[in-house]
């Protein structure tokens, strides 16, 4: 079991949100986050005083998936995300311990598991 | 009798009109602090309003336009209590002694509303009412007595017919004086340089500066107490006027400067144009009106640039739009009153129609004294009051928001704490009014 911790633009989400339910892993968690890396801040100006805000807002995306679906989860995110300029985001793979279903109890990849939607 | 009848029916719209403004000041202050002082913003709209019409009733209208001398009126206290044929400075008026006092009433209450924007986001709210009672009680009525309670500057001449110096110039400056007495927001300069604190919704900014606008309108053309015979038209004209080409001077001054096109700008911009015109809106020909607006629209942000250098937080631009607008309209009469309006309501021409430096030599006067008196009894004011109660919310209030910390309570909750039953959320039917000892739910037993 692998927890996919992706940062991706705001306009990336439906895409990877469709095609990830579609393949029965709807199962995610998005956050707002703001952050900085190698895409630029801005600049804002307000009634002539100026600043340069370098965290930007992008979204943090986050899955526990099975091994056995890691790759093509990996892959959608990847294509759905993509545009070639910096700013685009990262993704980070972590190893899972333990996944238990709150509402039934159960334990292990059976609550990862792929569904008809 | 019917005359008398219309002119107060349009007397009490306009007075509404001007009481209206006070919703203008509500939004704009409030878009321009930040949420955590929403609650704030609105608490001190409201009650400095309340005060200002109570101060004024009891003793503000009787020392502005009451029977007296040069300086200060002495009668109409509590209005009923004074001469039962009402005061002597307003009798030109057709209209009775309380439609009369209520016109009056808003004025005052625009101008403290006035002073306050430049101090927003950290005033302690015990501030309010011993400062309303000295500004509405006697520093304000003591400049209108000066003028529209047939004061000395009136004998000479003076020309302000809705208030570029009276109210707006008058508030500016002690507001500016309250700024400095109370020193900028946390976080404001840094290194010396202003850093940007935006307001948290420039649609509600907006909004209260079109508020604002209409409200203007009661303003000017409400200041001739009479609308049978009345120019009516022509001060609408001028006065609108003045705010549309106050917009397009402070948007493109400010481009040109700045470099952006600056939405607080274009706000305080039609701020400037409309305080400008107050003054000279029954004196001068309709394409004065777009001269003058232009010129205070412009002169606006330089002001607001000149605040910031001096290291004075004026949040909502007070200062340079009630001030800079202020003191172009109070000097625009020097050199743009007609003949015909100068034979009507006083004074003489302008310099532009041949009517020499006199006038302007008053106008100047009439700025100087206005904002000599004003800086120093409301700086006093301020001073003492600082010593006494203290003037500034203590820094927890300022940094935790002035809602939670001196009202107990957000303006806006849901944006800081959880509020029950605020997130629509199934897995609360006690709270979505389920029945009780609801075992099951809807998506129960589903896959």
């Amino acid at each position: 079991m692998k927890k996919i911790e992706a940062f991706i633009r705001h306009e990336a989400l439906e895409g990877i949100h469709n095609r990830l339910a579609a393949m029965g892993l709807p199962s995610m968690s998005v956050t707002e986050v703001k952050g900085s890396g190698r895409q630029k801040g801005f600049t804002e100006s307000y009634r002539g005083a100026r600043t340069t805000i370098f965290l930007r807002p992008k979204l943090k995306l986050e899955m526990v998936v099975d091994d056995v679906d890691l790759e093509r989860a990996i892959d959608t995110i990847l294509e759905e995300s993509h545009t070639g300029q910096p700013g685009d985001g990262k993704i980070f793979i972590l190893e899972v311990q333990e996944a238990i279903r709150v509402r039934t109890g159960e334990r292990g990849p059976v609550v990862l598991e792929a569904h008809d939607h | 009798m019917e005359g008398v009848a219309i002119d107060t029916v349009w007397v009490v719209v306009a007075g509404c009109l001007v009481l209206f403004m006070q919703a203008g000041f509500a939004m704009l202050e409030v878009g321009l602090s930040r949420m955590k002082n929403a609650g704030a913003v609105m608490a001190k709209v409201l009650v400095n309003m309340c005060l200002a019409f109570a101060v004024f009733w009891a003793i503000g209208f009787a020392i502005a336009f009451g029977d007296g001398g040069d300086f200060l009126g002495s009668t109409g206290w509590f209005i009923e209590l004074g001469n039962p044929d009402g005061v002597a400075s307003l009798a030109y008026s057709a209209v009775d002694e309380n439609t009369k006092w209520f016109f009056q009433a808003t004025f005052a209450a625009v101008t403290l509303a006035i002073v306050w924007g430049s101090m927003l986001d950290r005033v302690k709210f015990g501030a309010y009412a011993p400062f309303a009672i000295v500004f509405v009680g006697l520093i304000y009525p003591i400049v209108v007595h000066w003028q529209w309670g047939g004061g000395w500057l009136f004998q000479h001449g003076y020309q302000d017919f809705a208030g570029s110096g009276i109210v707006h110039l008058c508030g500016a400056t002690a507001a500016f004086a309250g700024a400095m007495v109370v020193g900028p927001r946390i976080g404001k300069f840094r290194d010396g340089r202003p850093v940007p604190i935006p307001g948290h919704s420039m649609p509600l900014a907006i909004l209260g500066v079109l508020i604002l606008w209409v409200g203007w309108q009661g303003f000017n053309a409400g200041s001739w107490l009479a609308a049978v015979g009345a120019d009516l038209g022509r001060v609408i004209v001028v006065t609108n006027l003045s705010g549309v080409f106050g917009v397009i001077g402070a948007t493109i001054v400010a481009r040109l400067l700045l470099g952006t096109l600056d939405i607080g700008m274009m706000g305080n911009g039609a701020i400037a144009g409309l305080g400008a015109i107050a003054g000279p809106c029954a004196f001068v020909a309709p394409w004065a009106g777009g001269v003058i607006g232009l010129v205070a629209g412009s002169v606006m942000v330089l002001v607001v640039l000149g605040v910031d250098r001096i290291r004075v937080d004026d949040p909502i631009g007070a200062v340079a739009g009630h001030g800079g607008g202020g003191i172009v309209g109070v000097l625009a009469p020097g050199f743009l009153t007609t003949p015909s309006s100068a034979e009507l309501l006083g004074g003489r021409e302008g310099l532009v129609y041949g009517g020499g430096a006199t006038q302007l030599g008053w106008q100047l006067v009439a700025l100087g004294s206005i904002a000599a008196f004003t800086f120093v009894t409301a700086w006093a004011t301020f001073a003492a009051i600082d010593r006494v109660i203290g003037l500034r919310a203590t820094e927890d209030a300022e940094l935790q928001g002035l809602d939670i910390v001196e009202h107990g309570m957000y303006g806006y909750p849901e944006r800081f704490i959880e509020v029950p039953g605020a997130t629509p959320d199934d897995a609360l039917p006690e709270l979505a009014g389920a029945p009780a000892g609801a075992a099951t739910r809807a998506w129960e037993g589903a896959s």
